[in-house]
């Protein structure tokens, strides 16, 4: 079963220069209980896409939004998160589905102690009095082996480290019992020996509630060891979508493929030497107010051909349930669901 | 060919027993805690450490950037913090720094022409405006840029770009050393690459000798010659590259690099987290300052602070627990 399902997405945005296409035309699955990653550099639009679905953007004529986001919440009725009216939307965020970010500082309110913050949701939703609120937000605290629980509820998140605000996130998140968790780049700001704690609570607790995480980051270490699959995205669009092995394995769009070869780290890890030179992927992103008129990849590829400047690539099937957006690669029309 | 072999054998920059002390007398925040380590002429060394090991503070005290409290940082056997300021300023054209954030270190009012020209100026190495263009474009060539590039404000540029900025400016006046303080953290991955191929064909080139400081373990397994693994201040580990990533003796050096998620997802992360946070400097443990995170912990480490000990060909480690290495170390 697919927890969500995101058919043709696109949130486009008024600029003095001229509209952006900041996601457009972006479709991808979670199964449940599963992991898949969204994964791009920077303006590739994956948090974009995660503040349209979680319906945190403003609402105004300068922003546009279509497509479907089909949720199945916990109870099985599948509902559009792009429609919902608002009072609907506002029960489910921070219920069924709820968000980390990437700075702890600056999603968590610095008046407040991390006690009352995670109890103010669960009175909110949960509709517990002080009291069991109270309760329950220590029972949080120690879900997500925060050192001195009964003591850090008291305290303000600057008394914190950058781990344990990220600790108080998760719990805050988990309070009440999502089955949908949205975490954009949630390990970015810590350091790698608390990244790992981080990871491996929130692979715990997956385990434990069965919860389907939207796993925004650009960490393609992360990637490799924490989703089941990966959407790679660039400048907006859907470049390649693949279960996190084969995309390793045999990345099919050549974006992925340069992504993967620049890192330093792949060589070690295949148990090859070195490489005399790192592959690079030359040149930069275009600008979104003047995109290429054909691939937008197709200026910084190396395998370009006369058909990438004429149109942009579909999105093709190419078995199994990989799909890739480049011309160079073979498959059939995606079926429209 | 004259060769002074004095110079030949002399580090280019040896750092011994630098402290750097914060805040009030009684209780300092002790950023560095007595550091030794020294960069051969030529030499990439990498200084790694999760936040507030220190690591920058002594990219900045290895510069004379911040006074420390004690110790001496050497450059061709000379004690930079006893010189004086006219001789400091001269050399401080042979000693060069790119920081994290190019746009940070780029006046936003200044033309990037203008900007590298300045240092120019100041250190008296172009003659004449005529020169002075000359070598503002040949710097921007070399890191990849157009000789326009350099009517254009700091603004007008990708974050790419202005790291390469950084690089050139760094580079206007002819440095014998460069301290690289995360030049890669603000960067996409496909940028980054460019930038660190960048790094490595003007090192040969212009055959510099690089501080590399960098949280990023892949990067500083691709680019450095040695390693100094930091944490709380001190010096955990020192070791050739290779021999540091293929057989690290350390415990934290073995956290350290067991906790960075390899790209590929058929390597088994066989982590066990380290437990707990990084202490604070105000109040480091007694002993090893690793000793509250590390699995092998025992007794004796709480009393003294283990010294940074040879351990075979090149290598040095801090840690009392010398039955825990099995296998010989290599190189």
């Amino acid at each position: 079963m697919n927890r969500l399902e995101v058919h043709h997405l696109s949130t486009s945005f008024a600029t003095d220069e001229g509209r952006v296409d900041a996601v457009a035309d972006v479709s991808f699955a979670i199964r449940a209980g599963q992991t898949t990653a969204l994964v791009g550099e920077s303006g590739s639009g994956k948090s974009v896409t995660s503040l349209t679905l979680m319906r945190l953007l403003p609402r105004s004529a300068a922003i546009q939004v279509s497509g479907e986001a089909w949720f199945v919440d916990g109870a099985g009725t599948r509902l559009d998160l792009l429609k919902l009216p608002e009072a609907h939307m506002r029960a489910l965020r921070g219920n069924q589905v709820a968000m980390i970010f990437q700075e702890p500082m600056t999603s968590l309110n610095p008046v407040f102690s991390i006690g009352e913050q995670i109890a103010e949701s669960l009175r909110l939703h949960k509709h517990l009095d002080r009291t069991a609120a109270r309760a329950q937000a220590l029972r949080m605290l120690e879900l997500v082996e925060m050192p001195a629980a009964a003591q850090r509820l008291d305290e303000y998140p600057h008394q914190l480290s950058g781990g344990m605000r990220q600790r108080v996130m998760v719990a805050l998140a988990m309070a009440c019992d999502p089955t949908l968790l949205i975490a954009d780049e949630p390990t970015t700001a810590l350091d790698v020996t608390i990244q790992a704690q981080i990871l491996a609570l929130m692979r715990r607790l997956q385990a434990e509630t069965g919860m389907s995480i939207l796993f925004i980051t650009h960490n393609l270490g992360v990637v490799a060891h924490h989703a089941d699959d990966v959407v790679v995205m660039y400048a907006g669009r859907v470049v390649e979508r693949a279960p996190v092995r084969p995309l390793f394995a045999t990345p099919a769009h050549p974006y992925t493929q340069g992504l993967l070869a620049c890192l330093p780290g792949k060589a070690r890890a295949a148990g090859q030497p070195k490489p005399k030179r790192l592959f690079a992927i030359r040149g930069q992103v275009s600008s979104p107010l003047a995109p290429p008129p054909g691939c937008a990849f197709e200026p910084r590829c190396d395998r370009t051909q006369a058909a990438c400047m004429q149109v942009m690539p579909k999105l093709v099937d190419t078995g199994g349930t990989r799909q890739a957006r480049c011309v160079l690669v073979p498959g059939r029309d995606v079926k429209t669901a | 060919m004259n060769v002074d072999t004095r110079v030949a054998d002399t580090p280019l920059i040896e750092v011994r027993h630098l402290k750097c002390y914060f805040g009030s007398k009684e209780r300092p925040v002790r950023a560095v805690d007595g550091v030794s380590f020294a960069i051969q002429r030529g030499e990439t060394l990498g200084l790694v450490g999760e936040s507030g090991s220190g690591k920058s503070t002594i990219g900045r005290a290895v510069l004379r950037l911040i006074e420390c409290t004690a110790g001496q940082v050497h450059y061709c056997g000379d004690d930079i913090g006893k010189l004086s300021s006219e001789r400091m300023r001269r050399l401080r054209s042979k000693l060069q720094i790119i920081f994290q954030d190019p746009y940070a270190s780029l006046n936003p009012k200044m033309r990037i022409g203008a900007a590298l020209g300045e240092a120019l100026s100041t250190h008296g190495l172009a003659r004449g405006p005529g020169e002075r263009e000359r070598r503002i474009v040949d710097l921007l060539e070399m890191v990849g840029l157009r000789a326009e590039h350099a009517r254009r404000f700091p603004h007008e540029f990708s974050g790419g770009q202005r790291q390469r900025i950084g690089v050139a400016r760094a580079l206007a006046v002819e440095p014998e050393f460069i301290v690289a303080d995360e030049p890669l953290s603000a960067l996409d991955v496909s940028i980054q690459s460019q930038v660190i191929n960048l790094l490595a064909d003007l090192r040969e080139r212009l055959s510099l000798t690089m501080l590399f400081i960098s949280h990023d373990l892949d990067v500083v397994e691709y680019l450095c010659d040695r390693v100094v693994v930091l944490y709380l201040g001190h010096v955990m580990e020192i070791a050739p590259t290779s021999g540091l990533f293929a057989h690290p003796l350390h415990p934290y050096t073995q956290a350290l690099l067991a906790a960075s998620p390899k790209p590929d997802p058929l390597v088994e992360n066989v982590a066990v987290p380290l437990k707990g946070d990084i202490p604070s400097p105000l109040a480091p443990p007694s002993g090893c300052v690793f000793r509250t995170r590390c699995p092998h912990a025992i007794a004796a480490c709480a009393i003294t602070l283990p010294p940074l000990e040879a351990r075979g060909p090149g290598r040095f480690s801090a840690c009392i627990r010398t039955d825990l290495i099995t296998t010989p170390p290599t190189r």
